[in-house]
């Protein structure tokens, strides 16, 4: 009786189409985003923000990415690693380049570098489909992870190979190297999440993102009513490949401070958020932050359950995390085939008509 | 009502009372995931000898000890997450046998005050004490064993190796390209000619290296390799029967995992080291007494002896050594991280006191210094007997080329100093 | 003969026993594909926990001794007896078989008709799943099989080619054993599939579940059959790779080797995925030979795998033998 639409009556063109039309829905929205800007950074300690929250905002930037490539436009790409190896690459050699530049502009650049990486890689969707085009993907994954292993300009000539994240200060807060304090690298990615999100969100609900859904759901048909496929392919793969590196500089700077392209931007990585969106539901950008909250919490609260509090032998219990994630994975797909976003919007509606049964 | 409250909020104080006192060592291990066979009998290695000083001595100084095992599967992010999980505990050293995750810890624990310990891994010019502050890499590092390899070679070719080919099969990740810069420098010192062959992660495939080297039929390979890459060189070499005698591996790739696969063909396979080899040490026996037997080995007790065992007991033992070095230096029983550090950069080895630990001339002797936090690269070669089914050490301890090594350390530790800002000071 | 090109000519023959394995693998991502359209992302897996279970079964492991002793505070690993080779690929076939059943059943009975990405997402919560029962079951150390293959230089082709072109190749025995075995897994399979009823039944329900159904074909026994099938491949997949590389989890990353081929030699094709194979196998080290190692530094096969499936596919969207993805508007 709570969530209804009866006695909301907007009075603007803009006020009728906002992306929560409801008032329950604005206002806790609005809740949610208090909670996240001034509550938590008040709470939050180092193991919280290096464990959950930096890498739950990160991967949240990137399965959005990657959702508005699969979900929205139906391209499936395993090349997220590669292209968030771009995006770290790049932020690394801007932020040895340009020292006194501030990390946003750096961050942004990085984004636009992989945007421009990605449309070139993304040149295959035009002639191939489905998990061909899957396969084809990973060409570029393999291909980029090699290219920063071999060429050392990338790593600055370093003897190992590996590229660390100097310090920089954002504000006089320092945000990367070792000495941040947790509420400010929290709040500086929480900046970018809440940007994208917005960005995405009114992407997909405008003209380009019925474009790229109407590529998805059948793309004959869509050449046909006028939708150019070349543009809409690539700037799918631009816009998703701009997030996927935006989190792929935070990953490098923010999060790990120091990386090596093999074992961290592998191809492991690309499945991982794959099966974020799938598990969170395509198409869907609260499905990207529910995919990515499984699949970034759950192994940790495993971890603590299993070795802190049961005190069993760590390697059980690591053993146990992957059966009990395969585990939940398949029995989450045949409850819900479309993903959390999808109980979530079941539950929605569920409840606008709650307490009356019809 | 209120004084039921208050007696039981008294009662809880009480019970929470003085933080014990304990020496907090964390153990990152990887029990699981690629690397897990060669992962599996060092944190045994380190388990058992912390349970040793437990059981038999109480401790160290008195102070029992706690170990706390995180489990981090090599993966860089879990790696983390263990560090911040446990570094709250009181860590006092970190050894997390990963050169991923010690380039991750190396500013971190930095900046938290907390030594970490890449013993034989991890960035090599951390000898520099002057810019590492925390990190120490004690008794050798990887471009040690690059020089010490080429020091045997030269021992056995008469003192020279001019026009001899030299190739060098490698894990192409950060760990396996080290030994590059300083195998480049001693080629040119020594006239040989260095060939490439990096192999891709992991490893199982690797016909088109060994298909190189049966034509260009080098003189000796050098192999940095982990996990499987390690057993599948073994068994591609001697299929194209090359002579394992003229093949060395770093220490990391002379594992019992690496050349039982490959069975006899494997004997003769000479592997870098800088402990001791086998359980013919009484320690072993303390060992069998105390943890086995009282049912308190970790794993399943069946790696006792192996090379990497031993190498987590070495580690574990430098480990307690430094702590009792700090509690020494300090006039304290428990100890903070920085005081640990102190204790580490105070660190002395030497024979007597190896003997006495029950681990004669298990290792080299050595001292640390806060310039040098690296030891004296000092290394032996051990050869692997298929038929007794054990490593033994062919040579004594060689000390490293410290000519053609110093001068490249400094260079990179000043480059890092440069990058992070940290002024360079002892 | 001049030896650039003896040595080219012995890296097209190596590539050659190295497309066949990958080949191997492939055949199980082909016969589940083709019979009920899901990619399976378990396949790896499938072959690590089949070449587990073999070599568990030979040493007479107790499974899930680990857990066991962590829970009872026992101290059990072997039975204490050494199954013959023949004897445990038997057993471990049942297993396999006893695998497949189950998948059937629990999972993929209730995501009949979804679309492919949540069948692909369910294989990978399978290919998880899998992993984690596979290291508790059997431990995550190292393990060798040995099941009677030869493995070393092959004597005689090294002495005839030495003699004949001033140089011997080196071709290993196992990689000729492998072939040979591969071949005849796919003309088994091929016979299978065109001339017996259950085969013929498998490609009515590739073509159409519907129509199949409506023919009297029970889909859930094509499933498990299909499944069992890919079973079994995955079983002698994970023996030849087991054999060279031990048993251990890298063994499921031979899948990610498996994936240019299907995509070269198209998915739904079981000579597809040979030629695929071969191709990918002799293109890649020939590359490696000729400009990666030379020029580029080597390390360079992953990616050019990828690279070359990647052009083909560019002037035949659907592999080379894959079947024509015709879309009605």
């Amino acid at each position: 009786m709570f969530y209804r639409e009866a006695g909301d009556f907007s009075t603007s063109y803009p006020e009728d189409s906002q992306t929560f039309p409801i008032k329950f829905d604005r206002y806790r929205y609005y809740l949610v985003l208090f909670t996240a800007i001034v509550i938590i950074p008040f709470f939050i300690n180092d193991y919280w923000v290096n464990s959950l929250f930096l890498p739950f905002l990160i991967y949240a930037i990137a399965a959005i990415g990657l959702n508005i490539l699969v979900g929205y436009c139906g391209q499936v790409s395993l090349g997220t690693g590669g292209f968030m190896a771009v995006g770290a690459y790049a932020c690394y050699k801007l932020m040895t380049s340009f020292p006194d530049v501030s990390m946003v502009i750096l961050v942004l650049l990085s984004g636009l570098i992989t945007a421009l990486v990605g449309v070139i890689f993304g040149l295959p969707s035009l002639r191939i489909k489905g998990f061909y085009l899957a396969v084809a993907t990973l060409a570029a994954q393999f291909f980029l992870v090699w290219l920063f292993n071999r060429v050392p300009w990338f790593y600055n000539y370093s003897a190992s190979g590996q590229i660390s994240a100097p310090e920089r200060t954002f504000f006089g807060i320092e945000i990367s190297g070792p000495n941040t304090q947790a509420w400010a690298t929290y709040l500086f990615c929480l900046m970018f999440v809440i940007a994208s999100a917005y960005v995405a969100r009114n992407l997909t609900r405008g003209s380009m993102g019925r474009k790229w859904m109407a590529i998805r759901d059948m793309d004959i048909a869509a050449e046909i009513i006028g939708v150019n496929p070349l543009r809409a392919k690539l700037t799918a793969f631009a816009v998703s490949s701009f997030f996927i590196g935006i989190s792929g500089a935070l990953f490098f700077a923010i999060y790990l401070g120091a990386v090596e392209v093999g074992e961290v931007f592998g191809i492991q990585k690309s499945f991982l958020v794959l099966f974020m969106i799938i598990i969170g539901g395509l198409g869907s950008i609260f499905g990207s932050f529910a995919g990515a909250a499984f699949l970034v919490l759950l192994p940790v609260a495993l971890k603590i359950v299993g070795v802190d509090w049961l005190g069993w032998p760590t390697d059980i219990v690591a053993h146990l995390q992957l059966v009990i994630v395969g585990g939940l994975i398949i029995v989450f797909l045949i409850a819900e085939p479309h993903g959390l976003a999808q109980l979530w919007r079941v539950a929605k509606e569920k409840l606008r008509l709650w307490p009356f049964p019809h | 009502m209120k004084l039921k409250l208050t007696t039981l909020a008294l009662g809880a104080a009480l019970a929470a009372g003085p933080a014990m006192a304990e020496l907090v060592f964390p153990s990152l291990s990887y029990r699981t995931g690629p690397y897990a066979a060669n992962g599996i009998p060092f944190a045994d290695g380190y388990a058992d000898y912390f349970t040793l000083l437990n059981e038999r001595d109480g401790g160290i100084g008195g102070e029992p000890i706690r170990m706390i095992e995180c489990e981090t599967g090599y993966n860089t992010e879990k790696g983390v997450e263990c560090y911040e999980s446990t570094k709250g505990e009181g860590a006092l050293v970190y050894q997390p046998l990963s050169t991923g995750i010690t380039y991750q810890l190396i500013p971190k624990a930095t900046a938290d005050g907390i030594p970490v310990h890449s013993m034989g891994y991890g960035r090599t010019s951390a000898k520099d004490g002057s810019v590492f502050k925390n990190i120490f890499n004690y008794p050798a590092n990887y471009w040690d064993g690059a020089s010490v390899a080429i020091k045997h070679l030269l021992d056995i070719n008469g003192g020279s190796l001019e026009g001899k080919k030299i190739a060098l099969v490698y894990h192409n990740s950060a760990y396996g390209k080290e030994p590059i810069r300083t195998l480049e420098e001693l080629s040119k010192k020594h006239g040989f000619e260095l060939s490439l062959l990096p192999v891709d992660h992991p490893g199982q495939e690797q016909k088109s290296q060994w298909l190189q080297i049966r034509r260009e039929k080098p003189d000796n390979v050098i192999m940095y390799g982990w996990g499987v890459m390690n057993q599948v060189a073994i068994q591609e070499a001697a299929n194209i029967r090359y002579p394992m005698d003229q093949f060395i591996g770093i220490w990391w790739s002379g594992s019992e995992n690496d050349v039982r696969p490959a069975g006899d063909k494997a004997n003769g396979y000479k592997a870098l080291t800088f402990h001791n080899v086998g359980d013919d040490f009484p320690v072993f026996a303390d060992i069998q007494k105390f943890v086995v037997d009282a049912g308190k080995a970790a794993g399943a007790g069946d790696q006792i002896g192996t090379a990497l065992y031993n190498r987590g007991l070495y580690a574990a033992m430098l480990a307690a050594e430094a702590a009792k070095t700090a509690q020494g230096i300090h006039n304290t029983k428990t100890l903070t991280p920085a005081q640990m550090r102190d204790g580490m950069e105070a660190l002395e080895i030497t024979e007597a006191k190896m003997s006495e630990l029950g681990l004669p001339n298990f290792g080299p002797e050595f001292t640390v210094s806060c310039e040098n936090h690296g030891g004296n690269g000092l290394v032996a070669v051990s050869q692997w007997d298929a038929a007794a089914d054990s490593w033994n050490l062919i040579t004594e301890y060689v000390q490293s080329d410290q000519d053609v090594l110093k001068p490249l350390i400094a260079e990179d530790a000043a480059a890092f100093a440069a990058e992070s800002g940290i002024t360079p000071g002892c | 003969m001049p030896e650039q090109l003896a040595f080219a000519l012995e890296v097209t023959a190596n590539g050659l026993m190295a497309g066949v394995l990958y080949a191997l693998v492939a055949l199980g991502f082909v016969l589940i594909y083709k019979a009920s359209g899901i990619f399976n992302y378990a396949q790896g897996v499938m072959a690590l926990f089949a070449a587990l279970t073999l070599a568990g079964i030979i040493d007479g492991q107790v499974p899930f001794s680990h857990l066991i002793n962590a829970v009872f505070g026992t101290d059990v690993h072997y039975f204490g007896w050494n199954a013959p080779a023949f004897l445990a690929i038997l057993l471990t076939m049942v297993v396999m078989i006893g695998l497949a059943y189950a998948v059937q059943r629990l999972v993929f009975r209730h995501l009949v008709g979804q679309e492919p990405i949540i069948l692909f997402m369910a294989t990978i919560g399978l290919a998880y799943f899998l992993e984690g029962v596979g290291d508790l079951m059997w431990g995550s150390d190292i393990k060798s099989i040995d099941v009677g293959l030869p493995q070393g230089i092959n004597t005689w082709i090294d002495d005839t080619t030495f003699n004949s072109l001033g140089y011997g190749f080196f071709i290993d025995n196992l990689d000729i054993v492998a072939s040979i075995i591969a071949a005849l897994l796919v003309i088994i399979l091929v016979m299978f599939a065109q001339y017996t009823k259950q085969g013929r039944a498998m490609r009515a329900v590739a073509d159409d579940h519907q129509a199949a159904l409506s023919v009297g074909v029970s889909l859930n026994f094509i499933w498990i059959l299909v499944w069992s099938l890919a079973g079994f491949v995955a079983l002698v997949a994970g023996i030849m790779w087991g054999t060279k590389s031990g048993v251990q989890f890298s063994l499921s990353l031979i899948a990610l080797k498996a994936l240019p081929v299907l995509m070269l030699g198209g998915f739904t094709s079981i000579p597809g995925a040979i030629v695929g194979g071969l191709i990918i196998g002799v293109g890649e080290k020939l590359f490696e030979f000729l400009i990666g190692a030379p020029f580029l530094g080597g390390a360079t096969e992953n990616w050019f795998a990828y690279m070359l499936a990647l052009i083909f596919l560019v002037f035949r969207p659907q592999g080379l033998f894959g079947e024509k993805i015709i879309e009605r508007v």
